[in-house]
């Protein structure tokens, strides 16, 4: 199969099309507004629906119609689209309906500006709307993710009848690198819950709204457990010379780019330095934490924020391993160098404290 | 009943298809609804499961059921059920629609619902003319919320949150949605009418199976506002409330045809079947890379930063450069600056070519920095490592760049892109030098991403021409390094 160069904002259109999605409705945003383009462009030449809405309230909204009417649908945004769209995303977990949403991040709050940070961690993986509802959210790092994790983000939300959030910063969305597309999918099935016009499907009811007390506790005792199942079999990560890392670079997307090259370096140097790559941010993949800590001595989260992924490491640590954070914020990037140096402290402090133990 | 009257009038009872015969969904008291005596959603109820029934389509009709009292319709409608976040039924209908051409969408909403919270997606839906059929109850106050001012109250009349009356100088006027929906192109259908009387009755059931039919035809949007009642926040009695929307409602909001344009109208086109090959759609169809033969050198690791105005070709000469890289079975990354600076007029980006997977396609020590004018030279100058390359369009460095562990082809290239025959392939003369001082990818690989990338036969000759001359001016003799001034 031949590799080809793309963008990867229009990856994952491309790669939407041949997992089988035939909708797409959306509103411009910088910088995911290339996906919206792209989609306007083949959507209509493959026979599905490309609709820009009014706001990105309306757009979330028809997705919960398109959804509900049984066919694979996707949007695009950035983080102030994204908080709009939080009420339409809680009734989607609500009332069951599958959909992807792809999350290009960019700097907060506010305004802030265009360029790449990681704050929509929060509003995102915590799930911002209202009620006890997560979204499965998926952390592409290269292009060819881009388009892998948008095939497995339709399947998951098809699975788990629940938004699932495809969350890539800027960078990953506006760079161009080889990639080879899977093949299109069969072409899905109806689902048996859909409300589709038909007298097949004329019984069927998609709502979010349980009057009864218990009714509404047993419904989302139902999606704790979907959750649950998610945790058990969906959590993805990728590790790098992690067997006999002492420091474990933590870090998603782009970061997770970086955090490569330094620890490459690093291990040229010498320092057992690994990194741990979370692909998935929910389910969060706490366990490859517990495990590599029996070993590690430090882990070392690198983010484009102020810390948010920062709290689900310490909470996968709980406590057993210190955890050192670097931070960029407003747009800027952790320089490799920067990365590096930091690193050297760590492990510099580390053989410090072990001296002082040796001679307690 | 007395036998007398019974034998005098005939008991026409009877109970729509559309309607399911015991209502299941609910919790309890499954025999009758959920809404209060006098309230008008039971008649209006009635007068659109009568209309699926008489237009024969209710195994096609999907029913949004929107945020208020009617949010339970599922309950009654035996027909396809979606029920919507508050103001949000119209664009829920329009996908619904939009996805399921066949389907027969009534999108069904109250007065809070469509013409507060969900006033942009009405006023959108009815813009594009979306093939849906809305059915606006009208009864000028929030019920379900327990008597909040809407939009639709009248002057004068007192709510929860207006508790001396609706004043215009505080909360503006009653607002009339469906003469501000007539007001646009697209709406085939809109009219008010009210069910005080039989015979308003009659009429309102015309206007809302009309509504419907129009979309069984492919006609368009269609909207009909029907004044209601709500004797139990309004605090009346049933028939005073008939009497209130009779007497004091149609002041304000007078019953009849507003928009009717249903014999000019045309029916909807049905979207195009999906194309058998999916992947020429998507220009991603298997092709064969022009792998001319191994690159030179085993190991391959170039780091380029290439830097210059807006309208210097930029971020193509980076492209061309990652494309023949993959051209020559390479693997690239192509990361383009974006952002504030590619609105202020200056660009960058950072091109990887390497034998081995690429890890940070971030380019901060880069092997080669292309600088297409003076304020990039000076940008990435002292990033270059020692030992790399400097190609600068002009035709010395400027006095303050003095490194000497460099190696630097200063030119005027776009200069010499003029006298070549197109100031505009300045560009490419440097990826032209670029390619000849890294010897990173085969010429050939360069020739192929041209081919792919450049459309046109005139521009392909200019810049075959350019990177040719590009490829010469680094083959003269390299210079010491010139100083300006």
């Amino acid at each position: 199969m031949s590799r080809h160069l793309i963008k990867g904002n229009e990856a994952i259109v491309k790669a939407a099309v041949l997992a089988g999605c035939r909708g797409f409705y959306g509103y411009p945003i910088t910088p995911a507004s290339e996906i919206t383009e792209a989609a306007a462009k083949y959507m209509p030449q493959v026979g599905g629906v490309f609709l820009q809405a009014e706001s990105e309230v309306a757009a979330i909204n028809m997705l919960y119609g398109a959804s509900a009417a049984g066919v694979r649908v996707m949007t695009a945004s950035s983080g102030p689209g994204i908080s709009l769209m939080q009420e339409g995303i809680s009734y989607m977990a609500g009332a069951e309906l599958p959909c992807v949403v792809a999350d290009i991040t960019r700097a907060g709050p506010g305004l802030g500006n265009i360029t790449s940070e990681q704050s929509d961690y929060h509003q995102v993986v915590k799930g911002g709307g209202h009620g006890n509802y997560r979204t499965l959210v998926l952390a592409p790092h290269s292009v060819q993710e881009m388009v892998d994790l948008t095939v497995l983000a339709f399947d998951l939300a098809d699975r788990y009848r629940n938004p699932v959030v495809l969350m890539a910063d800027g960078f990953i969305g506006q760079m161009m690198e080889p990639v080879e597309f899977p093949q299109a999918v069969t072409e899905p099935a109806l689902p048996r819950w859909a409300v589709a016009g038909t007298e097949a499907t004329r019984t069927n009811l998609i709502s979010s709204i349980f009057l009864d007390n218990d009714k509404l506790e047993a419904h989302i005792r139902h999606l704790e457990a979907k959750y649950e199942m998610a945790r058990r079999h969906e959590t993805r990560a990728e590790e790098l010379y992690t067997e006999d890392a002492e420091v474990v670079l933590v870090g998603y997307g782009i970061v997770a780019r970086i955090l490569k090259a330094v620890a490459a370096e690093a291990r040229a140097d010498g320092l057992r330095v690994g990194v741990l790559r979370p692909i998935t941010l929910f389910p969060f993949p706490t366990a490859d934490f517990v495990r590599i800590a029996t070993r590690a001595k430090v882990f070392v989260v690198v983010e484009m924020s102020n810390g948010q992924m920062l709290e689900d490491v310490r909470l996968a640590l709980n406590g057993t391993r210190p955890v050192e954070f670097l931070s960029r914020v407003g747009g800027n990037v952790p320089s490799h160098h920067e990365v590096l140096a930091f690193v050297q402290k760590q492990v510099q402090l580390s053989a410090q404290s072990e001296e002082v133990v040796h001679v307690g | 009943m007395s036998d007398d009257l019974e034998m005098q009038y005939e008991v026409a009872r009877s109970r729509p298809e559309a309607f399911y015969e015991r209502f299941d969904r609910k919790d309890e008291l499954q025999h009758q609804t959920h809404y209060c005596p006098g309230c008008g959603h039971g008649i209006i109820h009635k007068m659109v499961a009568q209309a699926i029934d008489e237009l024969g389509i209710q195994n096609r009709t999907i029913l949004i059921s929107p945020v208020g009292c009617s949010v339970f319709a599922y309950y009654y409608f035996d027909v396809g059920n979606v029920q919507a976040a508050h103001g949000r039924a119209p664009a829920v209908a329009t996908a619904v629609k939009r996805s399921r051409s066949q389907s027969i969408v009534i999108s069904y909403q109250g007065d809070g619902d469509l013409s507060a919270i969900g006033s942009a997606e009405i006023l959108h839906a009815a813009n594009r003319g979306e093939n849906i059929s809305v059915i606006f109850v009208n009864n000028a106050i929030y019920s379900m919320t327990g008597g909040q001012v809407a939009p639709t109250t009248l002057l004068g009349q007192r709510s929860t949150t207006t508790p001396e009356g609706r004043s215009a100088e505080r909360e503006g006027y009653p607002l009339r949605v469906s003469e501000l929906l007539g007001a646009l192109e697209a709406p085939v259908y809109i009219e008010r009418v009210g069910i005080g009387d039989n015979k308003q009755i009659a009429q309102a059931y015309r206007a809302v199976r009309k509504a419907i039919e129009n979309q069984v035809r492919g006609l368009g949007f269609s909207l009909v506002e029907i004044l209601s009642t709500c004797p139990t926040i309004w605090k009346m009695s049933p028939v005073e409330s008939q009497r209130w929307v009779h007497d004091v409602m149609e002041k304000t909001f007078p019953l009849g045809l507003i928009r009717e344009r249903t014999k000019d109208a045309q029916p909807h086109e049905t979207p195009a079947p999906a194309p058998a090959d999916l992947r020429k759609v998507l220009g991603i169809a298997d092709q064969a890379r022009i792998v001319p033969h191994q690159v030179a050198k085993s190991a391959t690791n170039l780091q380029v930063r290439v830097a210059g105005f807006g309208g210097q070709g930029v971020l193509l000469l980076g492209e061309i450069l990652a494309e023949a890289g993959l051209n020559a079975g390479l693997e690239v990354s192509w990361l383009p600056s974006y952002g504030p600076e590619m609105r202020s007029g200056t660009s960058n980006c950072h091109v990887r070519i390497s034998s081995e997977p690429i890890d940070s396609p971030l380019v901060t020590r880069p092997d080669v920095l292309v600088a297409m004018n003076e304020p990039s030279l000076h940008k990435f100058y002292e990033s270059v490592p020692p030992g790399g390359w400097v190609l600068y369009n002009r035709d010395a460095m400027p006095g303050e760049c003095k490194r000497t562990d460099l190696n630097v082809l200063a030119r005027p290239f776009t200069q010499i892109a003029k006298d070549l025959g197109d100031a505009r392939t300045g560009n490419m003369i440097m990826l032209g030098a670029l390619i000849e001082c890294t010897g990173a990818v085969p010429w050939q690989s360069v020739d192929a991403a041209l081919r792919q990338m450049i459309k046109s036969e005139k521009w392909l000759e200019l810049d075959r021409r350019a990177l040719a001359r590009g490829r010469e001016l680094m083959r003269e003799p390299v210079e010491e390094a010139v100083h300006e001034g």
